[in-house]
């Protein structure tokens, strides 16, 4: 089989981080090359590497034969090489039609051809099955419209490479089926395709060949059919890391109780008459595709805004107005979405993060004044409790490694042994060791007599921990569901919208 | 006179749309730099170094097209100033443009000072000419204030066409908007979003600093300190009033130049009830409540003010 | 081109941007001497002499220091919680309209009763004038940059008109001011045969306690976090939208004692020209210092001299004073980059 595409030997440093090292791979004209990996093992940053949005300390890339000139995403698309971004590259206010056309006509043009630019659109849509409205705003699209727009992004400047990094990640199982459905289809057509993924049933399902990249490295290549599961998890963690399982256990008092509680926020999904309980003694899971309403109620129960109707309540006490440090005296233990954004302030330190919720409590300030001393002294004990690695409680926090952050946001939330642990993606980004130290921390503090609340958009995740499921559709809840017994397959078509009142589906208790 | 015999005298028009002028170049200029994505708070001082340059070139003897196109130079050098700071290092928007605003202002005023050490009242140059067009400067009203204006002023409503038209159609204008509203969608497609910033700045500053000499060589002859007066700080609230769209940026000059001139009549005719200075107020108060009333429903560019560094990725 | 954060900038490398910023500022300058034809040693060399050459230049220094201390921590602790203040030039005035209105004759009290009242008076006048645009921009998220600055123009009219009317002094000979403030209210001079008055002390005294405050309290850690990410402030815990509003009114505070000290102490009466633009060099003051209060001081300082030191040199040379303010407004400009140059290292892409 002729080669369409080689990297050869591509290294590349950040800082004193390798995040390349020597990576070789080529790719056959049709073929389906799966490039796997835990979190942080490089992959994305290869494929940023070919496609041009950064450049390679070291290495060489060729696509049908010539050089590839490198940091110029420009001289990739005009080689062929297309780009689905984990992140859609999208403007959320502009249309379809604009986000697609953008490039394609030469900037020194003084007028557009959108008539024919709308035509091309039509025809690739109709041939690849990827349905989307031209004069659609993006803000306004589906997760899954959205990235369908991505991919006729690339297809509608003729690639013939293209790279899908962790498309199914926001999706639902059914969509991802439809996913594979159209790269079967693409590939019928001559295109080749590089498949970034963590997700190891869908590497199976749909690659003819994987490398497996575990720091930096390429360190397992093998044709797809002779791959398996347990060779394949080994190979990309380097360990047998197995990540921690539920015990049985009885619920007890009700730690968070809502009641058809709606809540509007300035952007996006509201949440509508949501109800929802969580004992003491269990994990609670939200399963839903991202955009869903996930949001606000993670708001809510973190304190950051009041509902517009329906009662919340925390260890049977409604606040009326509630604020987020009134819900963390309460004994609610927070772990946001986005551990850089919303997790720490960045730019202080590890210290000064590690008491932010405890600012005006005694030891760490008296009068208005902070304790330096005891706020020390506090943080030291929690990086030791807690094994977060780093050059010492002063240094600023934005040096931590995303695992490292993740245990300090832990340690914050959980060390005063909170009766409600809200967990929102608590694994997203990490690397497996991470992965499986978060998931013990939680099923720990399920042990201890917490109620945890899990929203997750990984269903493995939400399944391997969770004893009762709630499935959230465009803000509204499910009734509960056994997760024991729940498929994937149910959870799926509900989290697309089926099926959400079905009476077959409800387990009671 | 009351009020609506106001507005129906010529004098009124024509005094609208040339107090308009340099509010139709300054907010085009915010807005096309507030569209690709930065905030240029350096207006109010390229509109002064505008104001000194224009009216310098023709002092000096040259023509005065020849100095709107070295004002238009002078700004775009600033802007370019203006873009290397935030654009391409990144640093902060509201500083740099701070800084410029300080610097432009002191340079024009160092260098006034500096060509013309004795002058104790400011020397006058010979300004644009009021240019009747044929046919329409004979309607009534209209004819002799809208259509019988200097020759920057058409300048300028052309200038709000081509914006218009170079934004929303042309290949260009869609990188500018998509620079301001996801860079990394620029750049996925092969285009440099540094590039695409800077041009737009550029372009901004340079209809910013013919704003500004609008004043000195067309409105009034000569140039003093302090002539522009806070009108920069006045573009940028009139973007924010404009939802970024150059057809509500005219609106929304017109508007606010037509209160003003409303303003001065009223002066005369309310005699001495109301301090002037009152009146001196109304466009500033104006600005600020055009701001907040906008505020809910402000479609801001979605990437304002984010610095985009290549290779800064999730 | 890409930039890569240092891990940790040594401290003495971050003390050098600002002298950095200033040798670029100054060879800048020397470009613009060259023009006028005069010699750059001479023209520098009167500039210091005119700064500090002298005790009554020291002493002048020092004067002009004075409001630019308090204007410069106004602008410090505002920009710490990004809260653009732009606006002291307006709150000085307003602190000084404070001033001027309980200290004209209005009411009778001992000196260690008037002046602590003049300044407590300013500070919420100058207060209560910030809080309105922080209140919009926490409502609205309306950028307080403009409207700061847009106020600056309305209350200089406000003052305008008050001198030329309710506020006007019979006694003035038909110049607008205002009725000077009674010698129970004026701040003493601290040193003979000079302009420096008491003032220079309470600046220096606010210089120190805001250090204390951003330091050592739950204020000043919440201005910092809210400052760095409002949004992970917010997560955590504090109140942002309170913590803003508490920012402009010590931000507009600062501002208005300045006010109060320029007409208590050093002019004796309320004139529109009371600052020349003591507003916006504090904001250059506040970079110079990288925000820091204890450096406020010293960029205080600095910047006087250069101002002072201006002066005199246009007195001797033919050089127009403004190449002060082209002095100050490039130190802006290049502590930016000089900032940046040592809080990242360039990396080739």
């Amino acid at each position: 089989m002729t080669s369409v595409l080689r990297l050869e030997n591509i290294t590349k440093r950040f800082g004193s981080l390798l995040a390349n090292d020597g990576v070789s791979l080529s790719l056959a004209r049709g073929e389906v090359l799966a490039l796997l990996g835990e979190n942080g093992a490089g992959k994305t940053t290869l494929m940023n590497i070919l496609f041009g949005h950064y450049v390679a300390d070291e290495g060489r890339i060729e696509v049908e034969g010539e050089a590839l000139p490198p940091g110029a995403p420009h001289a990739a698309i005009a080689a062929g090489i297309g780009m689905v971004h984990q992140h859609f590259t999208l403007a959320d206010n502009l249309t379809v039609l604009d986000n697609v056309v953008l490039g394609t006509e030469s900037l020194w043009r003084p007028w557009q051809n959108r008539a024919a630019a709308r035509r091309r659109l039509a025809e690739m849509s109709a041939e690849f099955g990827l349905r989307v409205d031209p004069d659609a705003r993006v803000g306004e699209l589906s997760v899954g419209e959205r990235q369908r727009v991505e991919i006729l992004k690339a297809l509608y400047r003729d690639a013939r490479i293209l790279i899908m990094d962790e498309p199914t990640a926001v999706l639902t199982p059914q969509e991802t089926e439809g996913l594979f459905d159209t790269l079967r289809r693409l590939v019928e057509r001559g295109l080749s395709i590089i498949f970034i993924s963590h997700k190891l049933n869908e590497i199976l399902a749909i690659s003819d060949r994987v490398m497996v990249l575990r720091r930096g490295r390429i360190v397992q290549e093998m044709p797809t059919a002779e791959a398996d599961r347990h060779r394949l998890a080994e190979a990309m963690v380097g360990q047998t890391v197995t990540r921690p399982r539920a015990g049985a256990m009885s619920p007890g008092e009700v730690v968070l109780a809502m009641q058809t509680v709606s809540f509007r926020p300035v952007n996006g999904v509201a949440l509508d008459a949501a109800s929802l309980e969580v004992r003491a003694h269990e994990v609670v899971g939200i399963a839903g595709v991202s955009g869903n309403g996930q949001v606000p109620l993670a708001d809510l129960v973190s304190g950051l805004c009041r509902a517009d109707a329906g009662t919340l309540s925390f260890f049977g006490e409604t606040l009326t107005s509630p604020t987020a440090s009134k819900v963390v005296r309460l004994g609610v233990g927070r772990i946001p979405e986005d551990r850089h954004a919303e997790g720490v302030v960045g730019e202080m330190s590890i210290w000064e993060n590690m008491i932010s919720e405890d600012l005006r409590q005694p030891p760490i300030s008296r009068y208005g004044l902070i304790d330096h001393k005891a706020a020390r002294a506090r943080a030291g004990a929690q990086i030791e409790a807690f094994d977060v690695r780093c050059p010492g409680p002063d240094a600023e926090t934005r040096l931590l490694s995303g695992g490292n952050m993740q245990k300090l946001i832990l340690a914050r939330a959980l060390s005063r042994e909170p009766g409600l642990v809200l967990a929102n993606q608590p694994a997203r980004g990490l690397d497996e060791g991470a992965i499986a130290y978060v998931h013990g921390q939680l099923l720990a503090a399920r042990e201890r007599g917490a109620g945890v609340l899990l929203i997750t958009e990984d269903l493995e995740e939400l399944l391997a921990l969770s004893d009762r499921v709630y499935v959230i559709y465009r803000g509204r809840l499910s009734a509960s569901l056994d997760a024991k017994t729940v498929t994937p397959r149910q959870l799926g078509l509900m989290m697309a919208g089926h099926d959400m009142r079905d009476d077959s589906m409800k387990e009671t208790g | 006179m009351d009020i609506l015999e106001i507005l129906i005298t010529t004098g009124f028009w024509a005094a609208t749309l040339r107090i308009a002028t340099p509010l139709i170049f300054g907010t085009l200029g915010e807005l096309i730099c507030e569209r690709a994505g930065v905030l240029n708070l350096g207006i109010e001082g390229i509109m002064t170094m505008g104001a000194m340059a224009g009216w310098m070139w023709v002092y000096q003897g040259g023509d005065l097209w020849g100095g709107v196109i070295f004002a238009a130079f002078i700004g775009m050098l600033f802007g370019l100033l203006h873009s290397g700071f935030t654009v391409y290092l990144g640093l902060s928007q509201h500083v740099t443009g701070i800084g410029i605003t300080l610097l432009a202002s002191s340079l024009s005023y160092f260098v006034f000072r500096m060509l013309l050490p004795d002058a104790t009242t400011p020397p006058k140059i010979a300004p644009f000419q009021p240019f009747a067009i044929p046919v329409l400067s004979d309607l009534p009203v209209l004819g002799p204030s809208v259509f019988t204006q200097t020759p920057m002023t058409y300048l300028a409503l052309i200038c709000v066409v081509v914006i218009w038209y170079g934004l929303n159609r042309t290949p260009v204008g869609l990188a500018v908007r998509m620079a301001g509203e996801n860079p990394l969608a620029v750049e996925a497609q092969g285009i440099n979003v540094l590039a695409v910033r800077t041009g737009a700045v550029m372009v901004g500053s340079a209809l910013m600093s013919v704003g500004g000499a609008f004043l000195t060589m067309s409105a009034f002859d000569a140039f003093y300190f302090g002539m522009i007066n806070g009108r920069g700080w006045i573009c940028v609230a009139l973007v924010i009033f404009a939802s970024w769209r150059p057809g509500k940026a005219l609106l929304g000059a017109l508007l606010f130049a037509g209160i003003d001139a409303l303003q001065v009549r009223v002066q005369q005719v309310s005699g001495a009830a109301i301090p002037y200075q009152f009146f001196l107020m109304a466009p500033y108060v104006l600005s600020i409540l055009a701001m907040v009333l906008m505020a809910r429903r402000a479609a801001y560019p979605k990437a304002l003010l984010a610095p985009f560094r290549r290779g800064d990725r999730a | 081109m890409r930039l890569e954060l240092r891990e940790s900038p040594p401290i003495w490398l971050a003390g050098m941007a600002p002298v950095l910023a200033v040798g670029a500022a100054l060879l800048l300058c020397a470009g613009l001497i060259v023009w006028t034809g005069e010699s750059v040693p001479e023209a520098y060399g009167l500039l210091v002499k005119g700064a500090v050459g002298s005790r009554f230049a020291l002493a002048e220094t020092l004067t002009r220091a004075t409001p630019l201390i308090l204007t410069g921590l106004a602008a410090a602790v505002a920009f710490r919680a990004r809260l653009w203040n732009i606006g002291a030039e307006g709150q000085l005035y307003m602190g000084a309209l404070a001033a001027t209105w309980l200290g004209t004759g209005v009411i009778d009290l001992p000196p260690f009763l008037m002046i602590p009242l003049l300044l407590v008076a300013g500070a919420l006048a100058g207060g209560a004038v910030l809080v309105i645009p922080a209140l919009i921009k926490n409502k609205l998220r309306v950028d307080e940059v403009v409207t700061t600055l847009l106020l600056n123009f309305i209350i200089l009219l406000f003052v305008n008109y008050l001198l030329e009317g309710p506020l006007k002094d019979p006694m003035s000979l038909g110049w607008p001011q205002a009725a000077p403030i009674v010698d129970e209210g004026v701040l003493p001079r601290i040193l003979a045969r000079s302009r420096l008055h008491l003032g220079l002390v309470i600046a220096l005294a606010a210089a120190l306690a805001i250090w204390v405050v951003m330091r050592f309290t739950v204020w000043g850690y919440e201005i910092k976090a809210v400052g760095l990410n409002a949004r992970g402030a917010a997560f955590a815990g504090i109140n942002v939208n309170a913590t803003i509003i508490r920012t402009a009114l010590i931000s507009g505070g600062l501002a208005g004692i300045a006010g109060v000290g320029e007409v208590a102490g050093l002019k004796g009466y309320l004139t529109l020209d009371l600052s020349p633009g003591f507003g916006y060099t504090g904001i250059a003051v506040a970079m110079l210092a990288q925000l820091h209060p204890i450096g406020v001081v010293v960029s205080a300082v600095f910047l006087a001299g250069i101002y002072v030191g201006a002066d005199s040199m246009g007195r001797a040379v033919n050089i127009p004073t403004y190449l002060a303010d082209v002095l100050v407004a490039s130190s802006v400009l290049a502590v930016l980059v000089s900032v940046m140059l040592v809080r990242f290292r360039i990396r080739r892409g």
